[in-house]
């Protein structure tokens, strides 16, 4: 689970950035390939903001999809993961989104 | 829009008003009965702050000094990972035998609880720092760092961090490794990389385990290989045995041409 150990870098870092603010929403970026489930960020999201001045913030997600560009022939094509095959058949392929975990923004009271 | 100060409402950008204060203003900037204005310097209503950061940004900024650290003394270190018991502790206690006397190889083992996995590759003549995760699913840069420091590797040596038994979590934790082994028993079944396709993706190097054990398995080792293809086109993928020796004699040779000269 460590979705957990997320929620608690987006505390850690809001905290960093942002020392004493209290926050009521954080809108994070949590890309299709970032190897987080966003479901389970919403369930820790609470747990991990508790006793600090995020606790209560409403959690915006947005989820960009996967998108990747062959290397053999070019073409630019939303994966269906796990595997990213190329319609072309190669597997060499660029990712070019969805790999993003990141806070994008928040709202400060 | 804010009828007092006139904020867009919709809009990432800030302005500053007259008074020199900073205002961002974000989607969630609504004006209504509840919107008291002040104009006093402080602001009663919610400002946007964009930060635009890396959730992983801390841990990724000590995995990069851990890796400094770790160029500098001439010490390659390996993230190795797998799931529980597919023989990553066999494989080392192999390497360090095998080895002897040509790689100072030290350890720093992780697991959640328990110290069995250093007193066996103490045994077999480590160095080993063993760090207890407790609930922690993975190891994270602080804590390679904190055992890199008791470990004090010597200049030129191999430092292989055993990594918690998960092909989850450990994925997303940049440890400040030179390379990522992935290991995958054959016990285990030829379709763990297109299940665990993060881990899989992440890794340098795949080292199919147990291949003694394929008479008595239902494993496919071309369609795992082949998979792996497609999953992880840049991963080097060997199968071995470090009870009965196959294979080893190749691993041995990746680990020397990666080792510091």
């Amino acid at each position: 689970m460590h979705e957990l150990a997320i929620a608690e870098g987006v505390v850690d870092t809001v905290t960093q950035r942002l020392p004493g603010a209290r926050i009521t929403s954080v809108h994070l970026e949590i890309g299709a390939l970032s190897g987080v489930v966003t479901d389970s960020i919403r369930f820790c999201f609470d747990l991990a903001t508790e006793g600090t001045g995020l606790e209560g913030a409403r959690l915006e997600i947005t989820e960009p999809p996967a998108r990747c560009r062959c290397r053999s022939c070019g073409t630019e094509f939303l994966p269906d993961p796990p595997i990213i095959l190329c319609p072309c058949g190669s597997a060499d392929v660029a990712v070019l989104g969805g790999e993003e975990l990141k806070i994008l923004a928040v709202q400060v009271a | 829009m804010c009828a007092t100060c006139g904020c867009a409402g919709d809009e990432l950008a800030g302005h500053e008003h007259e008074d020199g204060t900073w205002h961002e203003d974000g989607p969630g900037h609504e004006d209504g009965p509840g919107h008291e204005h002040a104009h006093d310097g402080q602001h009663p209503h919610g400002r946007t702050v964009t930060l635009a950061e890396k959730v992983l940004a801390r841990n990724d900024a000590l995995a990069r000094q851990n890796r400094d650290w770790l160029r500098e003394r001439g010490i390659l270190a390996l993230n190795l990972m797998s799931s529980p018991g597919a023989g990553k502790t066999t494989l080392l206690e192999r390497t360090a035998a095998g080895l002897a006397g040509e790689l100072v190889v030290g350890v720093i083992e992780g697991d959640q609880e328990t110290a069995l996995d250093a007193d066996r590759m103490r045994a077999a003549g480590c160095q080993v720092v063993q760090v207890n995760t407790g609930t922690g699913c993975h190891l994270d840069a602080v804590m390679v760092r904190d055992a890199l420091t008791k470990l004090d590797p010597p200049g030129g040596s191999v430092v292989v961090i055993e990594n918690v038994g998960n092909l989850v979590c450990p994925a997303l934790f940049d440890l400040g490794e030179a390379h990522r082994v992935v290991l995958a028993s054959v016990t285990e079944g030829a379709d763990k990389p297109v299940k665990y396709p993060h881990m899989f993706r992440s890794a340098d190097l795949v080292l199919v385990t147990k291949t003694d054990l394929l008479p008595y398995v239902d494993f496919d080792l071309a369609r795992c290989t082949a998979d792996l293809g497609m999953i992880s086109p840049g991963a080097t993928v060997l199968p071995v045995s470090a009870r009965a020796g196959d294979g080893i004699g190749q691993w041995y040779n990746w680990l020397r041409r990666q080792a510091p000269a």
